[in-house]
């Protein structure tokens, strides 16, 4: 299978790990992922809350990029799957009025979790699992912009996704039923209003705990570097907050790479006892 | 909100026909308060989502553009999904902003925009966001060089912030969507 890849400016920064996350599991679900050529920003929150003609017109240009290719776009980012959506329904009503003669894009802009959900994915997953993470309880973190607007993402399920659940369930680990799994962590605030930010991701955090995870997932750059950036450190009541693909990764390859551990902000130690657990277990039975 | 329950006789025709050209239905708000109560930001709002969506409505432009509100809300738009009349609450929102920088309306949060207008700035200069130098702008426009200094530090350490940009090819065509390029048609 072949895919347009967009990897969004996060992936090449805070969240490089997520990048690479996703290549190698790509590569190891025979997935080749074709970047879209010289790319740029989406524009993020900043550009559409300031600025509605380049908050449509920066994520229009990837689009008319990739439509030459003509792939299907997989988007790891939150955001960006969302401006890029709202790009796409907007030159979809009217192309014309974006200075653009003809758009009959064929292709979908779909966002990793729901494309790693697909049943073939996921049992592509369960079958090339190496290490079961049965000692990890997750609390999965959908945030905002994967799923909201519906009319902009067309996503199913707005209010009670599952893909996370089911991909985090794939390999092995359980995940928790939890309040706060939507809720908004104030990304798009964190810099100018660190306050609520810690608030938002207080309140988060504390319901994750409250449900006995020991751990969150997310599928979006913004929620992971907030949540986990915005939490007290020092009160031993932190929860770190990986990438789903990290998960996988390490749940395929049965390693967890210090290098890899060292990125988070949070320990990520319940990973590695995880992988290690998983481990002892196979040499118990062997 | 002025407790008032007649509404204002003076109201601005040009904000209202700006929301209706982007199909921003604010008369359809039977003022239910599903946005207000779904808003994660509302307890740090001077205007309830639902006051800010009448007062649109009543053509109330200077109030809601001073407000704290337009700036805190961060675009979740939890209120627009769960609107019974899907009314594009966020997209209000947005409205509100952009006119409030167009009119150079001192904005009640001040920091926030200078964010918006330091990522854009290191976007419309590489074409991508770039964090440092984001960052860094942003620090120098508030003042607010010591704030997250620590969170800062640790991230850098954690090879989490890029050094040097990269640039993408086509930046004429970025410098030409930021140059104002739809906009002539404004009136």
């Amino acid at each position: 299978m072949k895919l347009s890849y967009y990897p969004g400016c996060s992936l090449e920064g805070t969240a490089l790990d997520y990048d690479q996350s996703v290549r190698e599991i790509c590569r190891q679900l025979d997935i080749e992922l074709v970047e879209i050529p010289d790319w740029n920003c989406c524009g993020a929150s900043s550009a559409h809350m300031t600025d509605h003609e380049v908050g449509i017109r920066l994520p229009m240009r990837n689009l008319l990029l990739a439509a030459d290719a003509g792939h299907d776009i997989l988007v790891p980012c939150a955001a960006c799957f969302q401006r890029l959506k709202a790009a796409d329904k907007a030159l979809r009503e009217n192309p014309r009025f974006w200075d653009v003669k003809k758009y009959t894009a064929d292709f979908e802009i779909i966002h990793i979790s729901t494309f790693l959900a697909r049943p073939e994915i996921l049992a592509a997953i369960r079958e090339k699992v190496s290490h079961n993470l049965d000692q990890l309880a997750i609390a999965c973190y959908y945030g905002c912009l994967s799923l909201r607007n519906p009319r902009v993402t067309d996503a199913p399920n707005w209010e009670m996704p599952e893909t996370l659940e089911s991909i985090v369930a794939a390999v092995g680990a359980r995940p928790v039923a939890w309040s706060h799994r939507t809720e908004c962590c104030s990304g798009s605030l964190t810099m100018a209003r660190p306050d609520i930010a810690e608030k938002l991701v207080g309140d988060i955090v504390t319901a994750a705990r409250r449900a006995g995870a020991g751990a969150m997932v997310t599928d979006c750059p913004m929620c992971q570097a907030n949540v986990e950036s915005r939490q007290v450190p020092g009160t031993g009541e932190e929860l770190p907050v990986f990438f789903a693909t990290e998960l996988i990764a390490a749940a395929l390859s049965g390693t967890y790479p210090s290098k890899q551990q060292k990125v988070h902000l949070v320990s990520p130690v319940v990973l590695s006892k995880a992988i290690d657990d998983a481990s002892r277990r196979q040499e118990d039975s062997a | 909100m002025d407790k008032n329950s007649i509404s204002p006789d003076e109201r601005s025709e040009k904000f209202l026909s700006k929301l209706k050209e982007r199909d921003i239905d604010v008369q359809a708000c039977y003022q239910c308060g599903r946005c207000s109560s779904g808003c994660p930001i509302g307890d740090f709002f001077d205007l309830k989502v639902m006051e800010v969506v009448r007062l649109a409505a009543y053509g109330q432009e200077d109030q809601l553009l001073q407000s704290h509100a337009i700036w805190l809300c961060a675009a979740c738009e939890t209120c627009a999904t769960r609107c019974p009349n899907e009314i594009e609450i966020a997209g209000l929102m947005d409205v509100l902003r952009e006119l409030a920088l167009r009119k150079g309306i001192s904005p009640a949060e001040p920091r926030i925009p200078v964010f918006h207008r330091s990522f854009l700035g290191s976007v419309n200069r590489w074409g991508k966001a770039y964090e440092i130098g984001m960052i860094a702008n942003y620090k120098m426009k508030t003042g607010d060089l010591m704030g997250d200094m620590r969170l800062g530090m640790n991230m850098f350490l954690k090879g989490k912030l890029k050094l040097m940009p990269h640039s993408i090819e086509g930046k004429s065509e970025i410098k030409e969507i930021f140059s104002g390029k739809g906009k002539e048609y404004d009136r």
